[in-house]
């Protein structure tokens, strides 16, 4: 293989953005702009749906790798993937021509730099997820901090700015500690290269800080209970696609910097802090359900049920058993498809009544009966209901808990109760019940963009429902060498 | 005569003030053309330095009082093509301001000449003598807006506080000559003996002296209200030039003669450099004038400035090197842009002056956000490669302590780079500003912006060429 795909990967919608650079939107143009943005996301689909064929599924090892020199003696480019991250890859270039299309009148002015913000952001992503080298890992992970920003923060509802300045200095103060830990691994095993760390090991008495200062970056992005505070007030400020990319790719990128980096790079630091992560886990799972429970606004609920879901997958990360882990890859996949949908069902009808509150809404199924079907589809899929994405996830993850610790699994399985109460309880109050609101009299059902989105996502959430295989396939040999892996390095020490 | 050759340059640059100074007497009106000339020498006298000295390791003149090497030709030419910048891009706003005189390119050159100098000082006595000389110039040119109360002020508050500075620096090195009996950086090196305490308070004294240039807190009282005070582009010229005189006689002078008593002078560079970096991150977040604000990011980058300094090791000195050649190239950016902020022949600097700026003006602003989010030392732009490097010399030595106060005083510092951001970019459009630039203001806010932004794509060539740099 000497074509560079997984580079052209992560270059094609900067170019793509480089183009729309050049074009001026206005009233007239914007379908053209909004054209060449999804042909750009459309073509690095395809990419990556070629790159998930190619993959072979029978090795652990780093595929596709590209070694460049970049700073000279210091920091070399280097890209790979494995049967972890080829998933998020394959996700992030799904869900991107998604939101690509979904940008309607919803953003009025500037589409174009809107397009180009998002188009980097994709770029920024695939490199997180393809990175090899801590170094390049950093720049992509931060780097994706400056479109975010600016999407909340132009796009954004009433309250953006201070979302968006929440948003920002958060994830920022995480990173920074990540940063040092970075150079330092760099002074104790002379290079920053994740496949070399891998064989080197990284010394015991180290691990403990350099796993905490990598936690604390994690923590802020999964988001995990007490950081998670800024993801509810980003999603709910930030426009549609924002939310959807934000939701569906952005805390994935933790999830993945967890197995990637904390398991692979500290097992024995990891084997120290499992107890706080199985805590901090079980209480966001209760404790973020329960918030969920109260909230008014369907954007915040969605939010705070997304702090949930990733309590199970830090949960299932960390039992560092096959199921568990395998498990979390597809809660995540699953959380990438279903919460992305949900932000989309809140937008669409966002944009016809101009309101995310749930007391706005009841008793609309008869007026909009596409739109009823679908959002249950997905609000079943977001409890986990067998025969969705939802349900293998987190029955794994749960399965995989009661091998390592049972009171965590129990409680855990708690919050999958209250997880369904919040969702239903969301659908009844606002598909069903008495039609009090009478503008909603108005409400027009799902156009064709509309429609096509939401069935473009429906039809993996109940594919891999039904049909996990796939997925665990592609993932399963990666796993089982990590642990293979990890649990030698537990012994050896 | 091969002494000569290799201090061509400054003997050219001071040969052409003078004939400068002859022909503006006897020319009347001949601002632009003197301007013009200043250019030319600026540009020539880089060319010299670059064939002259370039490439040579380490060559001693004058009886050991003046050093060229790699250090000193890399500032300089560094030094040399900022001022050139500096002059090109502000004579536009000298001319609205109806200051355009023939002075102030030759008080540029003069105080280029006394940096040059101090550079080049491998003796207190040369170094002296280069600091007074562009330090005189630089007072004047803070009141070269002398019909103006705030620029008066600025220049006497400078006047007054660097004066304060000059002695006791003066009485730093009469200690240590008192000391040694030297005043040469080599001799002093041979004759240290770390049991005198008064060589100890002569390092301090000097390093006082030193700090108040490069404005490090404690030292920095001086530099918000010159910067806001002076006219723009005299304050442009204040962030960038004289810090990188200021931070080469840093280096030298605690490199050369005081490496032994490191012990010494460590703690307080390291105090130095924390004070900084806090204070210019939480200072600046109260303010609403532009200028006053870069001020204390101007600070703040001195704090990262001095962490490689602080690290005693040649990596931190390059390190250093990078970050300011970074830090030259985003302000640089910054200023373009402050002087484009003019409407109907009236300069703008409040920072609500940005509000909405993104709708009226998008190249404009956007090349502002990426030298903002540089400057806040976001990847994969150009600032964060300069504070990756610094924390990679400060972490090799181990100083855990200013590594972690370093990067969250980034974190404060990012709130008020992303202030600036929010009202350009989220507050309502105010009215248009004039679109007249001259050629050159566009092309420095380009230039700048293209390097920061294409930096990642080849961080390599910049510490090629430092790494040449080897003192210890």
């Amino acid at each position: 293989m000497n074509f560079p795909i997984l580079s052209s990967l992560i270059l094609l919608p900067t170019i793509g953005a480089f183009f729309l650079f050049f074009t001026r939107s206005n009233q007239k143009n914007n379908i053209t702009v909004k054209y060449v943005a999804l042909f750009t996301s459309l073509v690095n689909f395809f990419l990556a749906i070629y790159l998930w064929i190619l993959f072979d599924q029978s090795t652990s090892e780093f595929q596709f790798v590209e070694d460049r020199v970049w700073i000279k003696d210091l920091i070399n480019y280097k890209v790979g993937i494995d049967g972890i991250s080829i998933l998020f890859i394959v996700l992030t270039t799904f869900i991107t021509p998604l939101c690509i299309i979904s940008v309607n009148k919803s953003i009025k002015n500037r589409l174009s730099e809107f397009l180009i913000a998002i188009l980097i952001m994709e770029s920024f992503m695939i490199g997180v997820f393809c990175s090899l080298d801590l170094v390049v890992f950093y720049l992509f992970f931060e780097a994706g901090l400056i479109p975010m920003f600016l999407i909340i923060g132009i796009w954004g509802g009433s309250r953006r700015v201070y979302s968006a300045f929440k948003f920002f200095l958060f994830t920022l103060l995480g990173s920074v500690l990540m940063l040092i830990a970075i150079i330092s691994i760099y002074w104790i095993s002379g290079t920053t290269d994740v496949v070399q760390l891998y064989e080197l090991g990284i010394d015991a008495k180290y691990q403990n800080l350099l796993w905490l200062a990598f936690f604390s970056s994690f923590a802020v992005k999964t988001p995990m209970w007490p950081v998670h505070t800024w993801l509810p007030d980003a999603h709910v400020e930030a426009p549609t696609a924002g939310s959807v990319l934000l939701a569906a790719i952005l805390l994935k990128m933790a999830g993945y910097g967890f197995i990637r980096f904390s398991l692979g790079l500290f097992p024995i630091a990891s084997e120290i802090f499992t107890p706080l992560i199985y805590t901090l886990s079980v209480i966001a799972i209760i404790f973020t359900s329960l918030i969920a429970l109260m909230q008014e606004d369907m954007k915040k609920l969605i939010a705070y049920s997304s702090v949930a879901h990733m309590g199970f997958v830090t949960l299932g990360i960390f039992t560092i058993q096959q199921q568990g882990l395998e498990g979390s890859i597809l809660q995540m996949i699953s959380h990438g498809l279903v919460a992305a949908a949900l932000f989309l069902c809140v937008g669409v009808v966002y944009d016809r009544m101009h309101s995310r509150l749930i007391n706005t809404y009841g008793g609309i199924v008869s007026i909009v009966p596409k739109y009823s079907v679908l959002f249950m589809l997905f609000t079943l899929a977001a409890l986990g209901l067998p025969g969705t994405s939802g349900f293998v996830g987190e029955f794994l993850i749960l399965m995989g808990a009661f091998k390592d610790n049972f009171l965590v699994a129990v409680i855990a399985s708690l919050g999958v109760i209250i997880g369904a109460a919040y969702m239903l309880w969301l659908y009844k109050r606002v598909v069903f019940g008495k039609l009090v609101n009478s503008d909603l009299k108005q409400m027009v059902d799902l156009n064709k963009s509309e429609l096509f989105i939401l069935s473009c996502l429906a039809v993996p959430t109940l594919f891999f429902g039904f049909y996990p295989e796939p997925l665990i396939n592609t993932i399963e040999v990666s796993i089982s060498n990590l642990i293979k892996v990890y649990n030698f390095n537990i012994i050896g020490n | 005569m091969t002494n000569l050759t290799l201090v061509f340059p400054e003997i050219f640059l001071s040969l052409s003030i003078m004939f400068l100074l002859i022909l503006g007497v006897f020319k009347k009106n001949s601002s632009k053309l003197i301007q013009n000339i200043s250019l030319i020498i600026l540009l020539i006298t880089s060319v010299i330095t670059l064939n002259e000295t370039l490439g040579i390791q380490e060559i001693l003149l004058f009886n050991s009082s003046v050093i060229i090497d790699y250090l000193s030709s890399f500032m300089k030419i560094v030094t040399l093509l900022a001022a050139f910048l500096v002059l090109v891009i502000s004579s536009n706003y000298l001319k609205i301001l109806k200051i355009f005189k023939i002075e102030y390119p030759i008080l540029i050159l003069s105080s280029v000449l006394g940096m040059m100098i101090m550079i080049s000082s491998n003796d207190l006595i040369v170094f002296y003598m280069g600091l007074e000389l562009q330090s005189l110039a630089l007072y004047v040119l803070a009141t070269f807006n002398r019909d103006q109360l705030k620029s008066s002020e600025a220049g006497l508050k400078y006047f007054v506080l660097s004066a304060l500075s000059s002695g006791l620096l003066l009485y730093g090195c009469s200690l240590i000559y008192g000391f040694t009996g030297s005043t040469n950086f080599n001799i002093i090196a041979n004759q240290l003996n770390s049991n005198e305490y008064a060589i100890t308070f002569g390092i301090v004294f000097i390093l006082v002296g030193l700090a108040f240039k490069i404005s490090a807190v404690p030292f920095h009282m001086w530099a918000p209200d010159v910067y806001e005070g002076s006219p723009t582009s005299v304050t442009l010229f204040f962030t960038m030039v004289p810090k990188i005189a200021a931070l080469t006689v840093f280096i030298r002078f605690l490199y050369v003669p005081f490496l032994n008593l490191i012990d010494q002078w460590q703690m307080i560079l390291i105090f130095l450099s924390i004070a900084s970096m806090l204070f210019g991150a939480i200072a600046a977040i109260g303010q609403t004038n532009l200028k006053r604000l870069i001020a204390y990011s101007s600070i703040g980058h001195v704090g990262y400035t001095l962490a490689g300094l602080a690290t005693g090791s040649n990596d931190g000195i390059q390190s250093s090197v990078i970050y300011i050649t970074i830090y030259i190239l985003m302000n640089l950016g910054l200023f373009s842009c402050l002087l484009m902020m003019k409407r109907n022949n009236k300069y703008f600097e409040d920072i609500e002056d940005l509000s909405g700026l993104s709708k009226n003006h998008p190249l404009i602003s956007l090349s502002l956000l990426v030298i903002l989010f540089s400057l806040a030392g976001i990847p994969p732009l150009a600032g964060f490669f300069a504070k990756f490097y610094i924390f990679k010399s400060v972490l090799e030595q181990s100083m855990y302590f200013l590594a972690i106060v370093g990067l969250l005083s980034t974190v404060v510092a990012a709130f008020y780079y992303l202030r600036i951001i929010k009202i350009m970019y989220f507050d309502k459009e105010k009215e248009k500003y004039d679109t007249d630039h001259g050629l050159w203001l566009k092309f420095s806010l380009m230039f700048s912006t293209l390097l920061i932004l294409i930096y990642f794509i080849f961080p390599s060539q910049l510490i090629e060429v430092v790494s040449r740099i080897n003192i210890i």
